[in-house]
């Protein structure tokens, strides 16, 4: 082996100072043409996208960041906010809180972020929204947890581009209750978006006169589940599962198995099957079940010019799989958030007349002040109502039914199902 | 459910643990044994072996019992490889130091499992079984009239699922056969009793080593093909495996393929059955009590000798 020079490597202090005076006549002497022109006003804005590239999310990242990139590029095409160029800067938060804040953070500090976005998971967006707080940080959230409404979080904190779990179960159970049984056993991921779901669907069961007999809440890293099925009781009428991260797949089969076709109706929360194809092996038993979408994931015949154009923008097919890789499929019941909430950005910066990190609260303001968001290219899923005093948005849910192995959307709900009277009202929180 | 299918149940789920359990903790017992190194990487072996399965799946096409033939022969074969040569480019460099290695195998960890999300992806994707009959279990009950068979809801099984634990079984033999049995084996068992009397007699022990490397790595890979059609292929689904086959490694004894076998069949049923009655956490807890309480009572394991 060579044995390299083993002189200690020492910094002389006249060294330092040389190397120091140098970097500083270099930055002093830098060319004009490493300025903007127009100063700051030219310079992008920096949006700080906290992104699951790893851990349980992954799936739902990869999505997001093509739907953000997406959105991003069509809002550069035309002109960018203010005259100025969107800059995505993404970093991988590995669907964990704890990095999460830590990367709230980064883009505060280090990368000098105008506002943060993009977060799915409810146990990261409640990580990282305190820290978001204290930074000052607008903070978009695209995580339907009912965490932003519930005032559990902070003035920074804002859901403008998907609706929350409350409003969704809410407008649904009177479909569930009328159409498939009244008594419901709940299966559920064991963190908080999986927590509101058991309260919230429990409550609006039991205000339709329904009952739920059992609530089970799995690990949402468990990879097998057959051996929680048995607490299911068995006058269950309907089935009620939303399941998230890796093991979703073998959760429905599982299922499946279990049951063997003989058991209770089901309805599933499409969470149970993002990023997986229906037609998968061993899923043929979910013909005729029921999802909760929140964008139907197979183009319908009633398909607007919006969604068709979102489809393209993405990269999307017909049936909700990518157009280079038919197998891989999309988070299409979620996705669309990302693209909603930076056009929602870009309205409110233009509406506050943003410049700087110092007109941030103007923003946020911007933001609370807007109501009515109607069906466009901006809002592919469809028409919405902002309530600003909650920070959440409220829009139609879907209800698709599985027939020939496709989603075939049967029920909509009205805007109006999804109200509930209002637990927060941040606008009287100071900046 | 009632309590009797339930705990039915509960053991068949469990056994399907336990059998796949057993061959990955066995492969790492083997390497600890003969090589006394710490392999963390075991459990991205495993993980490399059900990815590998379903690339080699998909590149088959067919009818999907072909693609899982192939699987079954391809994926060990080339975790084996990588992981023999892993030996002689890494942990022959580092002459086995036992701390040295540790860190060694965390770096490969990361290497694996990173290199995996790069080219794969984070999703999960899935092996079509090539065959998976559900088998419906009846039960007895006590009704008026007399007792009567019932088929109780979830009270099931599939073909596939028992195929598992036969396979496990025989490949479990095939192993006790080569350790036992072969002018290999006994090349092996004199390497693990004594590196330098081995040397000595002219055993080549690092062409040795490379080669129970391979195998403890090819055994977890073979395990994970086996399982990966009742669970999906995903880069991160080798933590729990290697958690689980060192609570089973140490409780068993480390290096001892019998008390491998049976610590694997006693955490893997323990596992279904608890979880089933009370929760998976509880059953974890008990697992790494058991642990605690081996190491501090009997400190050489369930069946192994005292180190020397």
């Amino acid at each position: 082996m060579t044995r390299i020079d083993d002189r200690p490597a020492t910094t002389t202090r006249r060294g330092a100072l040389r190397t120091l005076a140098g970097a500083a006549a270099g930055a002093a002497s830098l060319p004009l043409w490493a300025r903007y022109t127009h100063a700051q006003s030219a310079e992008p804005i920096r949006i700080g996208f906290q992104v699951h590239r790893t851990g349980i999310g992954a799936a739902y990242g990869r999505w997001y960041d093509r739907t953000t990139q997406a959105a991003a590029r069509l809002i550069n095409e035309a002109g960018g906010i203010n005259g100025r160029p969107v800059e995505i800067v993404a970093e991988d938060d590995g669907t964990d809180p704890k990095r999460g804040a830590e990367v709230v953070e980064k883009f505060a500090t280090q990368h000098g972020c105008d506002i943060a976005f993009g977060t799915l998971f409810s146990h990261v967006v409640i990580g990282s929204a305190p820290r978001a707080g204290e930074l000052k940080l607008p903070y978009f959230v695209v995580s339907e947890g009912h965490h932003v409404a519930s005032g559990m979080l902070n003035r920074y904190t804002i859901q403008p581009g998907i609706t929350d779990v409350k409003s969704q179960v809410q407008a649904m159970a009177p479909f569930v209750t009328e159409t498939l049984g009244k008594k419901v056993t709940l299966v559920f991921p064991d963190y908080a978006y999986g927590h509101d779901h058991r309260d919230f669907f429990s409550a609006a069961v039991e205000a339709q006169g329904g009952e739920v007999l059992a609530k089970l809440a799995i690990p949402p890293a468990e990879t097998s589940f057959t051996k929680y099925f048995p607490k299911i009781p068995r006058e269950t009428e309907v089935l009620y599962h939303v399941m998230v991260g890796p093991g979703v797949l073998t959760f429905v089969k599982e299922l499946g198995e279990f049951f063997g076709g003989r058991g209770p109706e089901l309805f599933g929360f499409i969470d149970s099957l993002e990023a997986v194809a229906i037609d998968s092996p061993g899923l043929e038993f979910l013909e005729g079940s029921h999802f909760w979408e929140g964008m139907p994931r197979y183009a319908q015949p009633d398909q607007s010019e919006y969604d068709a154009f979102y489809r393209q923008q993405v990269g999307v097919d017909d049936t909700g799989a990518s157009v280079s890789d038919p197998t891989d499929i999309s988070t299409y019941g979620h996705m669309f958030g990302c693209w909603e909430t930076l056009y929602v950005v870009k309205a409110a910066m233009e509406a506050s007349g943003y410049a700087g990190p110092e007109n941030r609260p103007a923003m946020i303001e911007a933001v609370e002040a807007m109501t009515e968001m109607p069906h466009s290219r901006q809002h592919p899923q469809g028409p919405k109502i902002f309530n600003g005093k909650t920070h959440q948005v409220f829009g139609r849910q879907h209800i698709s039914q599985v027939r020939d192995g496709r989603l075939v959307k049967v029920h909509t709900t009205s805007i109006e199902d999804t109200f509930y009277p209002d637990e927060v009202d941040y606008t009287t929180r100071p900046f | 459910m009632e309590i009797g299918p339930y705990f039915l149940l509960a053991t068949l789920e469990g056994a399907v643990t336990a059998a796949v359990l057993a061959l990955t903790a066995v492969g790492l017992s083997l390497v600890f044994g003969v090589m006394r190194v710490v392999n963390i990487a075991h459990g991205e072996f495993f993980m490399l072996g059900a990815v590998i399965a379903w690339w080699v799946a998909q590149a088959v096409g067919g009818h999907p019992a072909l693609g899982f033939a192939a699987a079954l022969v391809i994926a060990p074969l080339i975790v084996g490889g990588l992981a023999a040569a892993a030996d002689m480019t890494i942990l022959k460099r580092l002459d086995y130091d036992p701390e040295r290695t540790i860190v060694a195998t965390i770096g490969l960890l990361y290497v694996i499992q990173q290199v995996t999300l790069m080219t794969y992806g984070p999703e999960a994707r899935p092996v079509e079984a090539p065959f998976g009959t559900r088998l419906a279990i009846p039960w007895i009950e006590h009704a008026e009239g007399g007792w009567r068979l019932y088929w109780p809801w979830g009270l099931s099984t599939t073909s596939y699922k028992l195929a598992v634990m036969a396979a496990a079984a025989a490949v479990l033999l095939g192993v006790w056969a080569l350790m036992a049995r072969t002018r290999i084996g006994l090349v092996m068992r004199a390497t693990q009793m004594d590196r330098g009397m081995a040397l000595a007699f002219g055993i080549p022990v690092e062409r040795v080593y490379a080669l129970v490397f391979g195998l403890g790595a090819g055994l977890a890979a073979l395990a994970a093909v086996l399982i990966v059609p009742i669970r999906q292929a995903h880069y991160l689904m080798g933590a729990d495996p290697l958690l689980l086959s060192f609570i089973v490694v140490i409780i068993g004894g480390l290096g001892s393929l019998p008390g491998t076998v049976v610590a694997a069949v006693l955490i893997g049923l323990s596992d279904g059955i608890i979880s089933v009655f009370f929760s998976p956490t509880l059953a974890k807890i008990i697992a790494t009590l058991l642990v605690a309480l081996v190491l501090v009572f009997r400190p050489q394991g369930l069946f192994g000798t005292r180190a020397a």
